[in-house]
């Protein structure tokens, strides 16, 4: 292992911080001495395909995305198992929880974020997860078996890809939603109602406005019981209900902290040589919890140390998709509209086929689409780019006026599931 | 339903005045062929671009099936027992001057025949009056003041013999296509020289030699012009002056006194003084000369005197009655010439009899009855008044839309709604005019009725059946004479066919005739039923002296007058009625398109037809248009005294400043407010009763809509929108419309809804104020509506048209019906030239452009364009000389 160059420490292991090693050597160019230290037993992989792993619609070696020996070649020293317990900034080491001390020359913070799971009576009665990391798929599964019922409560992006993978693997399954619309922050009533038909014909059972109170049981946990007095018979239960950044350690080494670790546009925390990336920042008032925005900040981050004084992150829009095969969705930036903004809305109820363009002062702001989300790519940029668009063209809600696909003539004449993937 | 599997019946086209002979053929599922009959002398196989689609108008959609009182079906005993109990109530009550029929020159020899007979003969009023008087009442009268008799003498091989052809008032490109292809032949052939004098630069231009594009209403002028010319030039026959004519003297001292001087007749016209002389010279220096002469000179309050101006010109150079030469009237309708042989206008009596003491005395004799008219009854226009004052009380109106046609329509239309007994008999269910029927009897419609028709050139040919009659139509003779009989006329009407019908008209002719009447079948009197079915097309008159008919008349100097000559007239012209005024600074014209027919109750059931042109407009010259702030394709309101219309504006140098064109089809069943005889004036020539529907002041307003949009459906719907139209198109039904607010989504799902749910793909675009609409059954495609905030930003509506081909789309492809944009095979191809082969302008132009095509001849080898049925080859000719001109450099 050289050690010739500056000594980098990242602590996490996750998409963040994978993202930021694969920047940060991409043009080979990189001269730095890396270590890595992850707390789960995993090497690199990819926490946005837990869904499809706890669905079953992919294995354990899709989701693993840098095996060891990636990091071997690029001279990276992973330490997986491993809880930091404390950073000490003045002199520039950090102390894992077997008190091994390591120096650094800059540190890099990429802890994440805990799921939230709200005070509530029955909370630490057995079967009941959370879903963040394989162990927690691994937990599910083995608690959770053909035929069993389990409740999930929260009816947001997590929720719902959570209550489709055990769908899959034959349970009864129902959400627990406090708002009339689900993922009520990335879509809007229109698309929730879309949604909501698809997961009810999948035999999930979906119950808005519906406020946890408790959960009962004697050791393991046996129903939910709501506000309203409903009551659901429950053999596991899932909280998926929000997330927490991970900011406990920055803290406690005197690194400014609000809802998140306070990073500048050079992701740079309140402590020279000390940054941060991921969902446990706070960036310009805004934390996030999506993947893309944690890639741009690993990015930025990368270009930073490799040189590029001019790297700037200037936050992100939240777009996103739901991992629920049989569901195409896309969200990005602002589509909940005040008057301000004027709006491009093509629906195909039959169909549950559904776009939204929202502009504001000729720029594009926000974007819907459902059913069908060619041309996601495209609107994600003009939104990211804040270009005044001329000439608005009705067009438009098919995407990028080039890739505009003509009807295919050889098109068979049936009408397939409400997917154009 | 077939008359008779696969076989092909000969018969004759139900449209304009030509009369072409068609051969119908019902195959096994029903279907009908047409084909042009290569036997029949009118047009030698030739069809036009609506003959040719008569098949696609049969179909008994919006067919009037059933009797109805009062809007509930009824039996026909019933029916009939009505009509008869009510008029003869009236006539009871109010005399026999307090009832009318008002019938129409698509109706038969046979049917018009007996309605004439039970009107004038035995009812004993005048009060029959056709919708002919609309279209050739001015020549009628013209003929009759020259000859003496209504008498057409030409042949339409007199258009092949002649060396120059005038067409005057005549856009025959458009209304008469057969003839005009005759004439173009001819041309091609020896070189005719083609002169157009219409105040419009029509398709009839294209080719021409001279167009004298005159100020609207000179005719009488330029004629009595040439008349002086010919005077001064000392080129008038005398010796045929002398001989054959009376009044000659009286004639050129009118015309001198205001057409002496050339270049007053020169300022008259609105013309140069170069090309008024060029056709004075043309006209002087050619023997063989025919003046073509249509509505543009008969629709006139001085209709008569324009007639009888240009008969003088043919009188004093003595070019009449012989081959190609004279003055030829071509009538509107299939059998306008037939209704003038029964009588059937309220001005005469019957078989070209008027109505003095011997000629009443003798048709009371030949029907056996004593209550015969003594007096002419009321003419079109003012029997509507009447019925409007309340002096005529029970109308029956016979296969004609009075309330389109007829001019102050407004007031038209209020009269038939007032009156207090309306009977229309007619084979079409929803018209303007039958909206306001207390009782409607179903007739047979073209292709089902049997009888005999005469055209242009006093032909007389069948009109055979080859179709069943549908439920419960009837011949309309069968209808009259059963009210005839209910009435208390057994003995008159006890006819069994259409044949018995016949030879009581032929009978009639010949009727102490002795050659003192033109008009003489009496050949026919004797007929066999078998002869009458195989009736081959024949020139009347057919007698004793000419069995097989006769091709000329006129020939010898002989006419029917009292001294067998023929009379001058002298003629001061008289300017229309209506001048322009700063109220109504403008001139409105009206007329026809090429495609269409009438009142459209036929032609817009064609998909073919509907493409050519496929909303109402109005031409106007640039500069007028800019003078009124309205551009190309805008909408724009036109304003008369009498009424207002809003149409589309077709912005073209083919018209006068100052002058406006309006086609007169469109009505209240395909338009929002587009009848355009509620603009236009009600006078009419004091003579003939025939209206000036040329000649209208009118004042023009853009009309600003907020909202524009357009629906294509497979069910016919009703909209309310301040503008609409309405066509037929392959697969469904077309609608433009605009208004000043929106229609929301949820106001079209309620009207489209009709007791089903469909599934709906909406767009809105609040950016470009666009909305788009489709909605389907399942997987089929049932309508779109497009909507933006201007007409311009709508998209072409082919490719979308197109889609209601498919059965069933799919998804992907149902989202790309919302682009209007899918396939590049299906471009906009503009509005469509060629009918028969739907060939749209764009690929015309496109082949002229980049094939570098500069004939008739090579668009059709490349596009067939022009090769079925030709009505098209004008318009073809016209693009390829504009575009040349575009060519050139400045």
């Amino acid at each position: 292992m050289s050690m010739s160059g500056k000594k980098i420490i990242v602590i996490g292991n996750g998409m963040a911080a994978i993202r930021f090693l694969e920047q940060l050597f991409e043009d080979d160019a990189s001269t730095y001495c890396v270590t890595v230290f992850g707390q789960e037993p995993h090497a690199g992989y990819n926490r946005i395909l837990l869904s499809p792993l706890l669905s079953g619609e992919q294995t354990l070696e899709d989701v693993i995305t840098h095996p060891r020996s990636w990091y071997q070649d690029r001279n990276i020293e992973l330490i997986t198992n491993t809880r930091i317990d404390k950073i000490d900034s003045v002199n520039k080491c950090i102390t894992d929880h077997n008190s091994d001390i390591y120096h650094y020359d800059q540190l890099i913070i990429a802890t994440g974020s805990r799921p939230f799971v709200p005070d509530l009576p029955g909370t630490d009665l057995d079967g009941v997860f959370t879903y963040r990391t394989i162990d927690d798929v691994d937990a599910m599964l083995a608690a959770g078996s053909h035929g069993k019922r389990a409740v999930v409560i929260g009816g947001g992006l997590l929720g719902l890809e959570v209550a489709y993978g055990l769908k899959t693997r034959s349970m009864n399954v129902s959400v627990c939603h406090r708002h009339s619309t689900l993922m009520e922050r990335q879509l809007d009533d229109t698309a929730s109602r879309h949604l909501a038909s698809i997961l009810i014909q999948k035999d999930i059972e979906i119950l808005t406005e519906a406020n946890t109170l408790k959960l009962e049981g004697d050791d393991r946990v046996q129903s939910v019981v709501l506000d309203d007095g409903r009551q659901l018979p429950a053999d596991i239960v899932v909280f998926a209900v929000g997330i927490v950044p991970d900011i406990a350690l920055a803290k406690a080494a005197g690194i400014d902290c609000e809802r998140g670790i306070l990073v500048d546009e050079k992701m740079q925390t309140s402590v020279h040589d000390i940054f941060a990336i991921g969902e446990c920042v706070q960036h310009n008032g805004i934390t996030y919890g999506l993947v893309a925005p944690l890639y741009e900040q690993a990015a930025v981050l990368a270009s930073y140390l490799n040189g590029d004084k001019k790297a700037s992150y200037q936050g992100s829009i939240n777009a996103t998709g739901l991992k629920v095969t049989g569901v195409n969705l896309y969200s990005a930036g602002q589509f909940n509209e005040d008057e301000s903004c004027k709006t491009m809305q093509l629906s195909d109820a039959a169909n549950r086929l559904y776009r939204k363009l929202v502009f504001k002062n000729s720029r594009l702001i926000g974007v819907l689409l459902f059913g069908d989300i060619r041309g996601s790519n495209w609107f994600q940029e003009l939104i990211e780019s804040g270009q005044q668009i001329d000439n608005i063209d009705p067009l438009m809600i098919f995407g990028e006026p080039e890739l505009l696909l003509p009807p295919s003539h050889e098109d068979d004449m049936t009408l397939p599931e409400a997917n154009y993937a | 339903m077939p008359e008779n599997k696969s076989c092909a019946v000969k018969t004759t086209c139900p449209y304009c005045g030509v009369g072409c002979g068609v051969i119908a053929t019902v195959n096994e599922k029903g279907n009908v062929s047409i084909e042009g009959d290569k036997d029949h002398p009118a047009n030698y196989g030739r069809l036009c671009s609506k003959g040719s689609a008569l098949g696609e108008t049969v179909d008994l959609n919006d067919r009037l099936l059933r009797p109805q009182v009062n809007q509930q079906a009824v039996s026909w005993e019933q029916a009939l027992d009505e009509v008869a109990e009510k008029f003869t109530e009236t006539i009871a009550t109010y005399g026999k001057d307090s009832v009318a029929f008002y019938v129409s020159g698509q109706l038969l020899t046979e049917d018009y025949y007996v309605a004439n007979k039970l009107m004038k003969g035995f009812i004993g009023s005048g009060n029959i009056d056709t919708n002919s008087r609309l279209c050739m009442s001015s020549a009628v009268a013209g003929h009759k003041r020259a000859f003496g008799n209504d008498t057409v003498g030409l042949c339409y091989e007199d258009l092949e013999q002649a060396d120059v052809i005038t067409l005057i008032g005549s856009n025959v490109a458009w209304c008469h296509p057969v003839l005009y292809q005759r004439i173009e032949a001819a041309k091609k052939k020896h070189n005719t020289k083609i002169v157009v004098v219409d105040p419009r630069q029509t398709h009839s231009c294209e080719g021409a030699d001279l167009h004298l594009p005159i100020k609207p209403g000179t005719d009488a002028t330029l004629f009595n012009g040439l008349l002086c010319y010919l005077a001064e030039k000392e080129l008038l026959d005398n010796d045929y002056i002398k001989q054959h004519t009376n009044d000659f003297d009286a004639a050129i001292d009118a015309a001198r006194k205001t057409a002496g001087d050339i270049d007053v007749v020169a300022k008259c016209c609105d013309i140069g003084v170069g090309e008024l002389i060029e056709f004075y010279e043309l006209f002087a220096g050619t023997e063989k000369n025919i003046s073509f002469f249509s509505m543009g000179i008969n629709q006139s309050s001085s209709g008569v005197d324009k007639v009888n101006t240009i008969i003088n010109v043919h009188l004093a150079t003595g070019r009449i009655g012989k081959p190609g030469m004279g003055a030829f009237s071509i009538t509107g309708q299939p059998n306008a010439m037939g209704g003038r042989e029964v009588g059937g206008l309220a001005s005469t009596l019957a078989a070209h009899m008027d109505f003095t003491a011997s000629n009443i005395d003798r048709v009371g004799r030949f029907w056996e009855t004593e209550n015969v008219a003594t007096g002419p009854g009321l003419k079109a226009v003012d029997l509507f008044r009447n019925i409007d004052e309340g002096k005529v009380k029970a109308l029956w109106v016979m296969a004609t839309n009075p309330a389109v046609s007829i001019p102050d329509a407004t007031a038209v239309e209020r009269a038939i709604s007032k009156c207090d007994f309306v009977v229309v008999s007619d084979c079409i269910n929803n018209t303007d005019t039958t909206r306001h029927a207390d009782v409607l009897l179903p007739a047979l419609g073209w292709g089902e009725k049997s009888g005999t028709v005469t055209n242009s050139e006093r032909r007389i040919s069948r009109q055979r059946k080859f179709l069943s009659p549908p439920v419960e139509a009837k011949p309309d003779w069968w209808i009259i004479c059963q009210v005839a009989r209910r009435l208390g006329f057994e003995q008159g009407f006890d006819f069994q066919s259409e044949a018995d019908i016949f030879r009581e008209h032929a009978a009639l002719s010949g009727y102490e005739n002795q050659g003192t009447r033109d008009f003489d079948i009496s050949a026919y009197t004797n007929i066999d039923n078998h002869a009458y079915d195989n009736l081959v097309p024949t020139q009347w008159p057919v007698n004793d002296k000419n069995p097989e008919g006769t091709q000329r008349m006129l020939t010898n100097g002989h006419f029917y007058t009292a001294d067998n000559k023929a009379s001058f007239i002298a003629v001061t012209p008289r300017p229309p009625v209506e001048i322009t005024s700063d109220s109504y600074p403008l001139v409105l014209n009206t007329g026809r398109v090429r495609d269409h027919w009438h009142t459209m109750t036929r032609t817009a059931k064609s998909k073919r037809l509907s493409r050519h042109v496929r909303e109402p407009f109005a031409q106007l010259h640039p500069a007028t248009a800019a003078a009124y702030n309205i551009s190309h394709d805008q909408l724009l309101e036109i304003t008369s005294q009498w009424g207002s219309v809003v149409v589309r504006a077709d912005v073209t140098d083919r018209q006068r400043h100052g002058e406006l064109f309006v086609p007169l089809h469109w009505n209240d069943q395909f338009s929002a407010r587009a009848r355009v005889d509620t603009v236009v004036n009600p006078h009419v020539d004091p003579i003939s009763g025939q209206p000036e529907f040329k000649h209208t002041p009118v004042h023009i307003t853009p009309v600003q809509h907020q909202w524009f949009g357009f629906m294509l459906s497979r069910k016919e719907y009703s909209l309310p929108m301040t503008y609409w139209t309405k066509l037929r198109e392959e697969n469904n039904w077309r609608y433009e419309f605009s208004d000043t607010r929106p229609y929301t989504i949820d106001w079209f799902k309620q009207r489209m809804r009709n007791g089903r749910e469909y599934d709906w793909i909406e767009f809105v675009d609040e950016i470009n104020n666009v909305t788009r609409y489709l909605w389907f059954d399942e997987h089929e495609l049932q309508g779109c509506i497009f909507t933006a905030d201007s007409y311009e930003a709508l998209p072409a509506r082919n490719w979308l048209s197109s889609q209601f081909s498919r059965f069933e789309l799919a998804m992907s492809q149902r989202t790309q019906v919302l682009t209007a944009s899918g396939d590049s095979n299906i471009e906009d191809q503009g509005e469509v030239i060629c009918s028969c082969f739907n060939v749209g302008k764009n690929a015309i132009l496109d082949c002229i452009n980049q094939s570098c095509a500069s004939s008739v001849d090579k668009i059709g080898a490349a596009l067939k364009a022009g090769t079925n049925c030709g009505s098209c080859k004008p318009e073809i000719k016209h693009l390829i000389s504009s575009s040349a001109k575009q060519r050139l450099p400045d």
